[in-house]
């Protein structure tokens, strides 16, 4: 199909943007490199009377290292950050993830925060930046302002993003020395949306496990040590608690057991990668 | 830039195969839709409309990427490469077309002219590419002829006979 009509403008400045969210209210959509919003728009799942095209803005389009965060603009594309030359230093998790995010074709024009805007339960970035407790930047043109990425993900394709507001940019903690970070994923094919993907964090304060595809959004859970006796009870009861739902690729149970097996895997790793 | 309207149509300038165009498009008009109806370019073919199956492939500043997923006023000053630039003789074949052909990588057609996109850029960017390079940039596409054997084939064959081309005499 094709998408129904709505008007369009490509701002220069982020004043210029920002007024014409505000003023397009639910109606207006940012679009950045387009790979999740025109799918949306040719199935008219999306209808928006306007939208906003920021990849002219060149402050948007950078990667930053500001503190102990990468500062990752909403113009970046994923396949900017995938040849970032500080990625597997600094975001270990994520150049794991990589392979499985998209295609080459997808990857070249889609961006990083466009993928978090979208929100799908399955998607390795979102899961990503939960898992490794990583926020939001958001601007309108009143305020500015950081929400935990785990709170801005609220349910399916659903986020914190209020009317009026566009993500700035996304912050990803950097890796610490002594710290292991994996990344697993079950899918038909690399590219596809996860039937179900695992990250996970190894550091002095324990095992975090990050999941994606069963629930409506990414969900993260501490566990206690591999070794300790409670592990098991305690992976087999967050694979209960997600809303593991059936669907055409997998069945719910699959994807607990899915959830036992490969999270176990993932954790190992990480904790095998912590040096 | 104001805001462009949705009842008319916009102009588009941006170099298609190595020539500037002119193009006028719609808001809601998808490159794919723009290279085959307006312009008049039926060698990028559709198959799916939502990213899924790759015969839509094209070449944006040089990367493979979806037509149908880009909206036609967003190459607006990008370079854009389709299948018709690979050779630059209608009689003839590119290198990797002739491979193609060779290998038996292609039936019916309808998926070659993205698979060649993607793997042209492939081939240009990572001239040592092997197998794996080959199946990660395949995997953005779907040929329900072939079961893909010869298509990897014909990508193998075309880099090996590159690397060749590029030391004369090894
Ligand atoms: S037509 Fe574009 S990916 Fe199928
Ligand atoms: S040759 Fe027919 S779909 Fe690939």
């Amino acid at each position: 199909m094709k998408p129904a009509s709505f008007d369009f403008l490509c701002p220069e400045t982020l004043e210029e943007t920002l007024a014409a969210l505000a003023e397009g209210g639910s109606e207006a959509r940012v679009i950045a490199g387009g790979q999740s919003l025109v799918p949306m728009l040719n199935m008219r799942l999306a209808r928006p009377a306007l939208l906003v095209d920021i990849m002219r803005l060149a402050p948007l389009r950078q990667i930053e290292t500001s503190g102990d965060e990468i500062v990752v603009g909403a113009g970046v594309r994923q396949a900017e950050l995938e040849a970032w030359p500080n990625l597997s230093r600094d975001l270990p998790l994520l150049a794991a993830a990589f392979p499985w995010l998209g295609h080459v074709q997808t990857r070249a024009r889609g961006t990083v925060c466009g993928s978090v805007a979208h929100a799908d339960p399955s998607a390795e970035l979102p899961l990503s930046l939960v898992t490794l407790g990583g926020t939001v930047g958001l601007r309108s043109r009143k305020q500015k302002r950081k929400v935990a990425a785990d709170d801005f993900f609220i349910g399916m394709m659903a986020t914190d993003l209020a009317e009026g507001e566009m993500i700035e940019a996304v912050h990803f903690p950097k890796a610490r020395p002594g710290t292991g970070y994996a990344f697993r994923e079950i899918g038909r094919r690399h590219g596809d949306f996860a039937i179900v993907a695992c990250a996970a964090v190894a550091d002095d304060s324990g095992l975090r496990l990050g999941i994606a595809g069963v629930d409506d959004r990414p969900r993260v859970f501490p566990l206690p040590g591999l070794d300790d006796d409670q592990f098991n009870d305690a992976i087999n009861d967050i694979a209960w608690s997600l809303n593991a739902r059936d669907d055409i690729h997998a069945s719910a149970r699959y994807r607990r057991e899915l959830v036992r097996n490969l999270g176990c895997e993932t954790l190992k790793e990480a904790s095998r990668c912590r040096a | 830039m104001p805001r462009m309207n949705a009842a008319q149509r916009h102009v588009v300038d941006f170099t298609l195969n190595g020539r500037n165009v002119r193009a006028q498009a719609e808001n809601r008009m998808l490159l794919s839709d723009l290279l085959r109806h307006e312009i008049g370019l039926t060698g990028t073919h559709v198959g799916c409309e939502h990213g899924v199956c790759g015969a839509c492939t094209v070449q944006i500043d040089g990367k493979p990427a979806r037509a149908c997923l880009t909206l036609a006023q967003q190459v607006r000053g990008s370079d854009v490469r389709t299948v018709e630039a690979l050779s630059p003789d209608p009689a003839e074949l590119s290198p990797l077309q002739a491979a193609f052909r060779r290998h038996y990588g292609l039936q019916c057609g309808f998926c070659t002219p993205g698979i060649l996109m993607s793997l042209d850029a492939l081939l240009r960017e990572q001239p040592d590419a092997g197998m794996e390079d080959i199946r990660e940039h395949l995997s953005g596409h779907l040929c329900r002829c072939t079961g893909y054997a010869t298509i990897v084939e014909a990508a193998l064959s075309a880099a090996e006979e590159q690397r060749k081309e590029e030391i004369p005499n090894a």
